[in-house]
């Protein structure tokens, strides 16, 4: 109770402060929750009021006569006032009197009759209003463990990340070692078909030299047989032909 | 300390010690107005009591003021 005047002080002494120097004292004088009074959680609402007997009188003045006077000590008292007040018309007894009466008995004949189902219809609104911000508040908590559900699954799936990382390495390393053989190919074309050119270039030299020298050859030769030449190989060979048909008509 | 335990010759010191100021009135006010709302208002089940209590307290803080009034409306002169 008096930290609370104490609260409702310090800003006001601190007003008279410079500003910089009132938020850096403030800090050190408000009390957080450090003190033993603490202001949440509210603690719950007390479930029934002080008791009240017949609508007026505190129950405490009934207990606190009960010791010396017993059970009929507030009773009496009350109508010896009563009494005292008419005797001496402190109370003085007017039109007013009457007035008085016939409000006072009306209306606690609708209190006597329409009481229980008055207070049973607001207990249904606090009732209803009360289930309303638990409603709220359980919808919170429970928005708030699907979210930690969520968390947690994605912190187990953070777990499998070695796993990725691993199928995305072997599938670079595959990615590098087929350029690799594919350059490898490559090389081995080019280098064929340099070679080839070069076979190819020294087959062709080859046969160009040997046509060449065939045909020179040839060339000398028949130049080189002159025309006696000639005949004498034609009668030679007339001559073989002959001796060829006579070994052959002999045989046969 | 509080009225409740204060003896009765004790009482003039008990009322010396209580603090006149004007901020000191308005606290003793607050506080007596917490103190009973707290006890008979603001609770899950009220009863009539809560608000019974301030009206007969009004009924009857009103029938003091306007006594000089009434006086005039009494059946003998002399009780």
């Amino acid at each position: 109770m008096f930290s609370r005047l104490v609260l409702r002080a310090a800003p006001a002494a601190l007003r008279s402060l410079p500003p910089p120097v009132a938020v850096s004292v403030l800090h050190a004088t408000r009390p957080l929750h450090t003190t033993q009074q603490c202001l949440a959680p509210l603690p719950p609402l007390p479930e029934k009021g002080g008791e009240v007997r017949h609508g007026l009188i505190p129950e405490e003045f009934f207990q606190f006569l009960y010791p010396k006077t017993g059970v009929t000590g507030p009773y009496m008292l009350g109508t010896g006032l009563l009494l005292y007040l008419l005797s001496k018309e402190i109370y003085v007894i007017n039109h007013e009197t009457v007035a008085a009466a016939c409000i006072l008995s009306v209306i606690i004949y609708g209190i006597k009759k329409y009481g229980p189902d008055v207070a049973a219809f607001a207990d249904k609104l606090n009732e209803e209003k009360v289930a309303k911000a638990l409603a709220v508040k359980n919808e919170a908590i429970k928005n708030l463990e699907t979210a930690i559900e969520h968390e947690k699954k994605e912190q187990w799936r953070v777990e499998g990340r070695s796993y990725l990382f691993d199928a995305k390495r072997n599938n670079i390393a595959m990615l590098l070692e087929t350029n690799y053989r594919e350059r490898l190919l490559t090389v081995y074309n080019e280098v064929k078909k340099r070679l080839d050119y070069q076979v190819a270039l020294q087959n062709l030299k080859h046969q160009k030299e040997q046509e060449h020298m065939i045909q020179w050859v040839e060339k000398n030769v028949v130049q080189s047989i002159t025309p006696q030449q000639q005949k004498d190989s034609i009668a030679k060979c007339i001559l073989d032909l002959k001796a060829l048909s006579k070994s052959a008509q002999a045989a046969v | 300390m509080k009225l409740m335990d204060v003896k009765l010759g004790q009482l003039p010191t008990w009322l010396a010690m209580r603090d006149f100021t004007p901020g000191g009135i308005l606290g003793a006010l607050r506080r007596g107005y917490d103190r009973y709302y707290n006890k008979y208002i603001n609770v899950k089940k009220g009863g009539l009591g809560g608000i019974s209590m301030v009206l007969a307290g009004y009924v009857v803080v009103s029938y003091i003021w306007s006594y000089s009034h009434l006086k005039h409306d009494r059946h003998r002169k002399y009780h």
